[in-house]
C-alpha cells in the first residue's frame, strides 16, 4: 500500500481554501429568474382563495405558480432507492397546508426585490383547521394530516394515513417479558430527542435551465444526484431521460441534502417558463422548511442479573416525522437495530415503534439516522442499571458488549467480521484516566466533576439495496478518469475513492482524474448516505481497478505479441518477469487511440449482502456548577473503529467534527414550538450551534480493525462519530450532580431544577 | 446612490440601493468567495476586512464603505493559499463554505498579534464550522503562526 492509510490532501483543497467560485450560487448564470415559496402561516389549513392579480402586475415577475398549476400525482423527497419506503404524500403545492413553512405558492421574477414586493403582495384566503401538534397523540387522533385519498406506499411499512401513521411495526426475539420478570435489576425510563436541525453552512439550493436538447438540466447542493432526477420526474411527470442532474461542491449535508428540499421549486418555474432559474433558501427557511432529525420518544427496559449480565431489551420508540414522511419509515429502524446488538448477552429483546405524521416541519435524514436518538435511550438505560446496581459502567459493558466474531440475532443475524470495540473501550479508559475519575471529583469550590461512557454502533451501507458504480478510463498518455456517483459533500470521498485507485492501479494520486457526480455521465449509485461511499463505492473501485489491470496485460500482450499470462503488470509498464520484453503503460494509453478496437475502459458495481458496523467509544468529562446548573464540558474522548482507515486526518476531522454536532445536539440545540404550532429557534440567534468556545477539547484516537468485505479493510466512519456525546455527557452530568437528563438539550436549567427538586 | 471604495486594491464606482448590504454588492462584484451563511451576524461566513479592521458584510451597509479600502480573500491570494496550505495538511477544509470567512479573520487576527489558545478560540468564537469540530482548525492556525520564515515563500 503507498497512498492509503496516508494523510493525502484532499484533490479540492486548494480551490476551497482561495474561496474559488465552485458551489452552487458562485456557477448560476446571471439571468436566473429569483424562485422563492410563499409560506403558510398557519399548521394546518385549506387553501380557499390566492389572489394574484396585484403581485403578477409587479415589473420583473415572470410566474406566479399555485397548487391549480402542478402535476397532481404525489410523490417522496426522500432520497432513497426505489421503490421508496417513504409515503408518497407530497405534491409540488398542495391546497392543504400541513406546517408553518408549508408551500403555497412559488414566485418567481427577475430580481430578488421583484419577487419579494409581490410576495408581500400575494394574499391567501384560509380555512384554518385544528392542527395535530403533539406527537404522543397523534396516533388515531380525529384530525388527520393526510387524509386524502391518493396518499400511496409503494412498500409495506405498517402505515395508514387514517390513522395519521406514517408506519409501524414490531419485532421480538425471545420472551421478554419472562426473561424481564426474572431479572435482579430493571430499568424502565422514557428518553425524548428533539428535532435537531444539521445546519450545513451552505443552505439549500439549486438552480436548472434547458439545454440546446430542451432537457431539464439541474445543478443542486445535493448528496443523491440519481435520486434527484427520479424525484423531479415523478413530481413534474416527465421521463428521466429528459432530466440531468449535476453536482457542483457542496457546503455539507450530513443528511439534510439526502431529501430533496429545494429542487422541486426552480425545476417547476423553469419547465413553466423556459427560463433558468434558481432558488437559494435563507438560513430561516432552512430552519423552518427543511428536513431535520426525527423527534424521538423511545421508551427502554433494560433488565439485568446480580453478576451485571444483561438478560433483556425492551424498546419502544414513537417517532415523529411530522407533515410529511420522509424517511420517516426507515430512521425509526436504526433506533433499535444499531442499540441492541451492541450488547451480545441480552436472551430476549423485543423492538417496536409507531411512526406519526403531525402538523409540524417535515423530518427526515440527519447523521446518524435514528441510530443517534436510540442510542441517547439505551446507553443512557445501561447507565441507569450500572448506577441502580452500584456497578462501574465501564465495567458493566465490559461484561456485556459485542465481539469479534459473535453473530448478532438483533442485527438480521449478520456475524461480526471486525470489531474493536472492547480496545476502544480500553483505549478510552484510558485517555481520559476513568478509574481515577469515575464518578466524581468534587472540586471544593461548589463545583463538581463528572465522567460518563457511551458506546455506539452504525452500519456501511444499507444490506442488499444499495448500489454503488464507477467507471475507469485509461487516457493517452497513460493516466486514468474515475468516474463516480457518490457526491463528495466535502468529506473528501472524491480523494479518498482516488486513493483506493492508485493503491490498486500501483500509481500515484494525481494520476486519477476524479470526475465528480453528474448522471449524464457518472454511472448509477445510490448516493452519499446511509455511511457507504467509502465502504461501497470504495469496493466498487477496488473491482473496476482489477478488471482494469487486466484489459491493460492483454493490451500490452496484444502490442508485444506475447501470451497474457507471460506478462505482468507493475503500474508504469507491462513486462515479462522471464524475458526481455515490455512497454509502458504511457505508449499503451498512445497506441489506444489509433487503429484500436476497443477502449480501455472498467466498470463495476458493488452492493453488499452485509452492512459491518464500525464502533465507537466515546467519553465525557465536565464541570457543573452547583449553584447555577450550569455544564461545562472539558474534555470528550473518543476511541474509534472504522477498520483501516483510508485517509487518517480526513477520517480525524470527521471524527471530531461528529463529536462538536453530537455536542450541540446534546447541550446546546434545541427546538420548541409556540401554541400554534410555530418553531421558534428560525436563526442562529436562537439556535445554537457551538462554537469553538463550547466543544472543550476533543480528542480522537482510532483503534483499528479489518473487515475483510471492505475495500483494504475499510468499513464507514460519516455517522457514528455524532451517536455518543448525547449519552455520554448526560451520563457524565448524572455521575456529578445526580441530576439525569432524560431529555435533550442538558441545559443548566434543567440541571438546576434537578439538585433542586 | 452612488459610493466610491477600493476593493481588493482597485477604485471602485457603484450605483446602489439604499438598502443594499454591502455582502450583495460584493458577490455582484463577482468576489464570490464571500459567503453568507445565516443572514443574522452569527456564523461569520461573510467576514471582510474594511479599512483593515474584520466586519461582517451581511449586516454592513454597502452606503457605509464609501470612501474605505475593502479586501476580500480574492485580494489577499497569496496569504490565503499560505494559511491554506495548513488547513489542507490537517484536511480541515472540508466543504470549504466556511473556509474564506475563517481565512479572512485570521489574517486579521494575526495582525493583532494573538497567539495563545483560548484567545485564538476568543477571536475566532464568530466563525462557526459545522464540519471540522474546531480541533484541526486550531492546530493548523498554531503551526500557520508559529512558521518559519522560509514557508512564506509558498
Amino acid at each position: 500500500m503507498r497512498t492509503v492509510n496516508t494523510s493525502v490532501k484532499k484533490k479540492d483543497a486548494m480551490a476551497l481554501v482561495t474561496g474559488k467560485p465552485v458551489y452552487t450560487d458562485d456557477l448560476a448564470p446571471g439571468d436566473c429568474l429569483i424562485v422563492k415559496v410563499l409560506r403558510s402561516p398557519h399548521a394546518h389549513a385549506l387553501i380557499k382563495k390566492i389572489h394574484k392579480e396585484k403581485a403578477e402586475k409587479v415589473a420583473g415577475i415572470a410566474c406566479i405558480l399555485t397548487y391549480k398549476d402542478v402535476p397532481q400525482k404525489r410523490f417522496t423527497m426522500a432520497g432513497q432507492s426505489y421503490p421508496e419506503p417513504s409515503p408518497y404524500d407530497r405534491l409540488i403545492l398542495d391546497q392543504r397546508m400541513r406546517f408553518v413553512g408549508d408551500a403555497a405558492a412559488i414566485v418567481a421574477g427577475e430580481t430578488e426585490e421583484a419577487v419579494d414586493h409581490a410576495l408581500r403582495l400575494l394574499k391567501v384566503e384560509y380555512e384554518v383547521l385544528e392542527p395535530v401538534l403533539d406527537f404522543k397523540q397523534a396516533k388515531d387522533h380525529q384530525v388527520l394530516v393526510h387524509p386524502e385519498e391518493d396518499w400511496l406506499t409503494l412498500c409495506p411499512v405498517g402505515g395508514d394515513n387514517k390513522r395519521n401513521l406514517c408506519a409501524s411495526g414490531r419485532e421480538e426475539h425471545g420472551n421478554v417479558d419472562e426473561v424481564l420478570k426474572q431479572c435482579d435489576y430493571v430499568v424502565e425510563q422514557v428518553y425524548h430527542t428533539k428535532a435537531n436541525q444539521q445546519a450545513m453552512m451552505e443552505t439549500f439550493r439549486a438552480y436548472s435551465y434547458l439545454d440546446a436538447y430542451g432537457r431539464l438540466n439541474m445543478v443542486a447542493s445535493t448528496q443523491i444526484t440519481f435520486h434527484v432526477r427520479r424525484i423531479l420526474a415523478h413530481a413534474l411527470d416527465i421521463p428521466k431521460s429528459r432530466i440531468r442532474i449535476i453536482k457542483p461542491r457542496i457546503g455539507g449535508g450530513f443528511g439534510a441534502k439526502q431529501t430533496v428540499v429545494a429542487e422541486v421549486y426552480p425545476a417547476i418555474v423553469t419547465m413553466k417558463t423556459g427560463r433558468p432559474a434558481k432558488m437559494i433558501y435563507s438560513r430561516y427557511e432552512s430552519q423552518i422548511a427543511s428536513s431535520p432529525r426525527h423527534e424521538m420518544e423511545v421508551h427502554v427496559r433494560v433488565g439485568a442479573n446480580k453478576e451485571g449480565i444483561l438478560q433483556a431489551i425492551d424498546l419502544y420508540t414513537l417517532s415523529n416525522t411530522g407533515a410529511y414522511g420522509e424517511h420517516g419509515p426507515t430512521t425509526v429502524g436504526l433506533s433499535g437495530h444499531k442499540t441492541i446488538p451492541l450488547y451480545r448477552t441480552a436472551k430476549a429483546f423485543r423492538f417496536g415503534y409507531d411512526v406519526v405524521y403531525t402538523n409540524r416541519m417535515s423530518a427526515g435524514a440527519y447523521r446518524g439516522y435514528g441510530a443517534t436518538q436510540g442510542i441517547f435511550a439505551v446507553e443512557s438505560a445501561v447507565n441507569e442499571l450500572a448506577e441502580k446496581m452500584g456497578m462501574d459502567s465501564v465495567k458493566l459493558r465490559e461484561l456485556n458488549m459485542v465481539k469479534e466474531g459473535d453473530i448478532m440475532p438483533a442485527y438480521y443475524g449478520e456475524t461480526l467480521n471486525s470489531c474493536a470495540l472492547d480496545r476502544c473501550m480500553a483505549r478510552a479508559k484510558e485517555m481520559i484516566r476513568w478509574d481515577e475519575k469515575y464518578p466524581r471529583v468534587d472540586m471544593g469550590n461548589g463545583k463538581v466533576r463528572g465522567v460518563g461512557v457511551a458506546m455506539s454502533m452504525q452500519g456501511s451501507s444499507i444490506s442488499g439495496l444499495d448500489v454503488a458504480s464507477v467507471e475507469l478510463r485509461l487516457n493517452d498518455d497513460g493516466f486514468y478518469t474515475l468516474m463516480i456517483g457518490a457526491s463528495d459533500m466535502g468529506t473528501g470521498c472524491d480523494t479518498t475513492l482516488a486513493q483506493v485507485a492508485a493503491d490498486c492501479l500501483e500509481c500515484d494520486v494525481d494520476e486519477i482524474v476524479v470526475h465528480g457526480t453528474d448522471t449524464d455521465v457518472s454511472p448509477y449509485d445510490s448516493g452519499s448516505y446511509a455511511s457507504s461511499t467509502m465502504y461501497l463505492t470504495g469496493m466498487a473501485v477496488v473491482k473496476a481497478c482489477g478488471e482494469m489491470r487486466e484489459k491493460i496485460i492483454r493490451k500490452g500482450a496484444r502490442y508485444l505479441d506475447c501470451p497474457e499470462d507471460s506478462l505482468e503488470f507493475d503500474g508504469n509498464r507491462v513486462y515479462q518477469p522471464s524475458g526481455e520484453l515490455e512497454i509502458s503503460l504511457k505508449d499503451i494509453g498512445n497506441r489506444v487511440m489509433c487503429f484500436n478496437e476497443d477502449m480501455l475502459t472498467a466498470g463495476a458495481s458493488h452492493t453488499s449482502p452485509v452492512s459491518p458496523p464500525p464502533f465507537m467509544v466515546g467519553m465525557a468529562e465536565v464541570e457543573v456548577d452547583k449553584e447555577t446548573g450550569e455544564v461545562e464540558l472539558l474534555d470528550y474522548v473518543a476511541v474509534v473503529d472504522c477498520g483501516t482507515a483510508i485517509n487518517p486526518n480526513l477520517a480525524r476531522i470527521q471524527t471530531e467534527g461528529g463529536i462538536a454536532q453530537g455536542i450541540g445536539m446534546a447541550m446546546y440545540e434545541d427546538i420548541t414550538y409556540s401554541a400554534k404550532g410555530q418553531m421558534l429557534q428560525n436563526s442562529f440567534m436562537q439556535y445554537k450551534l457551538p462554537t469553538r468556545q463550547d466543544v472543550g477539547h476533543i480528542r480522537v484516537e482510532f483503534e483499528s480493525s479489518y473487515e475483510p468485505t471492505g475495500p483494504f479493510g475499510a468499513k464507514s466512519i460519516g455517522e457514528i462519530v455524532i451517536n455518543t456525546p448525547s449519552p455520554a455527557i448526560a451520563d457524565a452530568v448524572a455521575n456529578a450532580v445526580g441530576v439525569r437528563v432524560r431529555e435533550l438539550p442538558v441545559t443548566a436549567e434543567k440541571v438546576y431544577w434537578g439538585m433542586n427538586r | 446612490m452612488e459610493i466610491e471604495f477600493t476593493l481588493n486594491g482597485k477604485l471602485v464606482y457603484e450605483e446602489i440601493a439604499d438598502d443594499t448590504t454591502l455582502f450583495q454588492l460584493l458577490r455582484r462584484k463577482a468576489c464570490y468567495s464571500v459567503k453568507c451563511g445565516c443572514e443574522t451576524e452569527n456564523c461569520g461566513l461573510c467576514t471582510v476586512l474594511v479599512n483593515g479592521k474584520s466586519r461582517l458584510s451581511c449586516s454592513l451597509l454597502a452606503a457605509r464603505a464609501n470612501g474605505c479600502e475593502v479586501v476580500t480573500l480574492e485580494g489577499v491570494e497569496k496569504e490565503a493559499k499560505l494559511f491554506g496550505m495548513y488547513l489542507a495538511e490537517e484536511g480541515v477544509e472540508q466543504c470549504g463554505f466556511c473556509s474564506p470567512g475563517l481565512i479572512m479573520n485570521v489574517l486579521a487576527m494575526e495582525r493583532e498579534e494573538v497567539l495563545d489558545d483560548e484567545g485564538i478560540k476568543e477571536y475566532l468564537a464568530g466563525n462557526l464550522c459545522r464540519c471540522s469540530g474546531y480541533m484541526g482548525q486550531l492546530r493548523a492556525i498554531k503551526k500557520y503562526l508559529s512558521r518559519g520564515e522560509d514557508r512564506d515563500e509558498l
